[in-house]
């Protein structure tokens, strides 16, 4: 959404204001002088735009406890995530998770000791062939063909919960009870969810449609998250993968997930 | 007909009021559960489906084992079997309705349920799942009614019946396929993801929904004047013990892929199943309940001597029922979840008022297939 949501309403019901309360003929008149937002005004920031996000993690960069946690407090303070003092309602669109946890295959009993210390970042991994997506009965969840996100449409979610089993990554979260509640600050510029629904990250694509890079990558510090398009060579996402060897999670299952970490 | 479910003794009403009661009191939980949200159940992030989908996978199987009277009766003109095929038609109607109810409760948001049908999505099992299911139940109500209808008239049933209790038969083996494919093609969950899923549910089902039927026409020959006749109980018995041993069979099946195969992700499950991980058990006393049952059925089904005894039968039938429900049931689905993906051990277990609605769901059920019962019974009385 480019357009603010806040300002267009209030134009357009200052309109219908005007248009209900005054004789057609002086409605141009009336509008003109309630001193408008005009739409190019609305549309200044240019959106964020790519033919594949992809986001880089680095993992060295994440034994900064701190950083982990301000990348997971700022999504969630953005998103409206409610806060659940207890693991079975839990609501998380991104989170730390130990090493061994995120990368079973990669761990062993002698893995170097850093490894033990490092706070693993996980979220939505924006599959390039995502499972959730194939067993939605309502179509809704889907994968945004223009850039690759992974979508949700929160109105249309029944409340199966069938994307949570078939998600590989435990990304998604079923809203248990009333979340509103539980929302410490409210962003009243982004949308709260009702109860019985599923949310998960959308790589912030609020975000991007004004021109903003996602909360976790803007908040990260000594670029511990960078993101990009996969497609465009000359990115940074890219240049980090040419460089550095590099994990995704359970890459095995052919899910292609978009979230790379650098090891 | 439906009128012939209305006139009847003191215990058959007392019985349907005592049954309007449990869904009663199963009401006002769901609408605890509705105004609080399913996060009164057990439900976790982790162990996302839990009693409720056990049910609905358990009663998929019995609705698919009427085809267990219906093949023998239409295909192989097995005569016995003429006197219950619409027991286990009827049978499979009140099982299909439990199925969908149990969905219903299931979703989180309900009044959308609709939007499965209004964006449908092809690419999903559960999409397929509901339109198997409600193509069988038409199916079912179709021709049974067709069929009990011209029994009433005592006149030979239309035609056009025939063709379409043929396809009854093969669409009772795709509900339940359908229901394994649910499970067997998830690459997040490795306990599931195991291609002896349908034949196991399979297998399964024409074990359990024979096992009841055997248990409601002992019940019939007690309380009712009906009776199925021996010969039809004896038939029952051999299939239920042919499909129990393949069923058994399956199970062993997995055990040796997951454990020979050494792979950990596939034998935590099983580790979790049996022996518990760490002093996460929850499941273990089920499951050895579960194996022991399957032990008592088989060694009473095995021996003719034994199995010819009625008493033994039905002592074998339940053991047989309730050992499927515990193994397909909370053992199939809870264990798929634990340890999740991440290899975090979460525990399930139903909170009070799931276990209501479960019990008031049944109850539902037994309501329907009291009242279908009834009007069949009524006619068969009549014609004879």
């Amino acid at each position: 959404m480019a357009v603010d949501r806040r300002k267009f309403l209030k134009a357009a019901g200052l309109v219908a204001f005007g248009v209900a309360a005054s004789p057609l003929t002086s409605a141009a008149q009336e509008v003109d002088s309630l001193n408008l937002i005009k739409p190019e005004e609305l549309l200044q920031e240019k959106p964020l735009t790519a033919k594949r996000w992809a986001m880089v993690i680095d993992l060295k960069k994440c034994l900064d406890h701190e950083n982990v946690k301000d990348c997971a407090k700022a999504c969630h303070e953005e998103h409206n995530v409610p806060f659940f003092d207890n693991p079975k309602d839990e609501i998380k669109w991104i989170w730390d998770e130990e090493f061994h946890n995120a990368f079973h295959e990669a761990n062993h009993e002698h893995i170097a000791e850093k490894y033990h210390h490092i706070k693993v970042p996980v979220l939505c991994n924006h599959c390039d062939n995502p499972p959730c997506v194939r067993v939605c009965p309502t179509q809704a969840t889907w994968r945004r063909e223009k850039d690759g996100i992974v979508m949700m449409d929160w109105h249309r979610c029944i409340g199966c919960r069938y994307c949570i089993v078939a998600c590989p990554y435990g990304s998604r979260s079923f809203n248990w009870r009333d979340p509103r509640p539980h929302i410490e600050k409210i962003n009243e510029n982004f949308p709260r969810r009702m109860r019985g629904v599923v949310e998960k990250c959308t790589f912030c694509e609020e975000r991007l449609a004004k021109g903003q890079i996602p909360a976790c990558v803007e908040v990260a510090k000594n670029d511990a998250i960078v993101f990009g398009d996969l497609e465009d060579p000359n990115s940074k996402v890219r240049e980090l993968l040419r460089e550095r060897f590099s994990l995704r999670r359970k890459a095995a299952l052919g899910t292609q997930p978009e979230v790379y970490y650098l090891v | 007909m439906l009128e012939k479910a209305l006139s009847g003794d003191k215990r058959y009403w007392t019985w349907i009021a005592f049954l309007l009661l449990v869904i009663g009191v199963g009401t006002l939980a769901y609408l605890k559960q509705y105004n609080e949200g399913l996060g009164i159940t057990g439900l976790s992030r982790d162990v996302t489906w839990g009693f409720y989908i056990a049910q609905l996978t358990f009663l998929v199987g019995v609705a698919a084992s009427a085809v267990m009277v219906v093949l023998p009766y239409y295909l192989h003109n097995f005569k016995a079997f003429g006197k219950i095929t619409i027991l286990g038609e009827f049978l499979a109607i009140a099982s299909v309705i439990m199925c969908m109810t149990f969905v219903f409760v299931d979703l989180g948001q309900p009044t959308r349920m609709v939007n499965m049908f209004l964006y449908p999505s092809l690419n999903s099992v559960l999409f397929w799942d509901s339109v198997v299911l409600s193509v069988y139940l038409l199916l079912n109500l179709l021709i049974s009614w067709v069929m009990l209808g011209a029994e009433k008239k005592d006149i030979a049933p239309p035609k056009w019946i025939k063709p379409l209790i043929y396809l009854s038969i093969p669409w009772a083996v795709s509900i339940h396929t359908v229901t394994a494919f649910l499970y067997s093609g998830l690459a997040a969950r490795p306990f599931w993801l195991s291609a002896v899923i349908a034949p196991r549910f399979l297998a399964s089902a024409f074990a359990a929904g024979p096992a009841l039927l055997i248990i409601i026409c002992m019940l019939l020959r007690k309380l009712t004047k009906f009776d199925a006749g021996d010969k039809a109980i004896d038939k029952l018995a051999v299939i239920m013990t042919y499909a129990m041993s393949i069923n058994i069979f399956l199970i062993l099946m997995e055990l040796f892929t997951a454990l020979y195969s050494g792979i950990p992700e596939h034998i935590s499950h099983f580790e979790y199943l049996f022996l518990g991980i760490g002093d996460k058990t929850a499941l273990v006393p089920w499951m050895w309940f579960s194996i022991f049952l399957a032990i008592v059925s088989l060694i009473i089904l095995h021996f003719p001597k034994l199995r010819a005894n009625y008493n033994l039968l039905a002592l074998g039938s339940v053991a047989v029922f309730f050992s499927i429900w515990i193994d397909k049931g909370m053992g199939m689905v809870v264990t798929g979840f634990v340890p999740n993906p991440l290899g975090i051990v979460t525990e399930y277990l139903p909170t009070l008022p799931e276990v209501l609605i479960t019990i008031g769901i049944y109850a539902l059920g037994a309501l329907i297939v009291t009242g279908l019962y009834k009007i069949a019974l009524a006619v068969k009385e009549k014609a004879a």
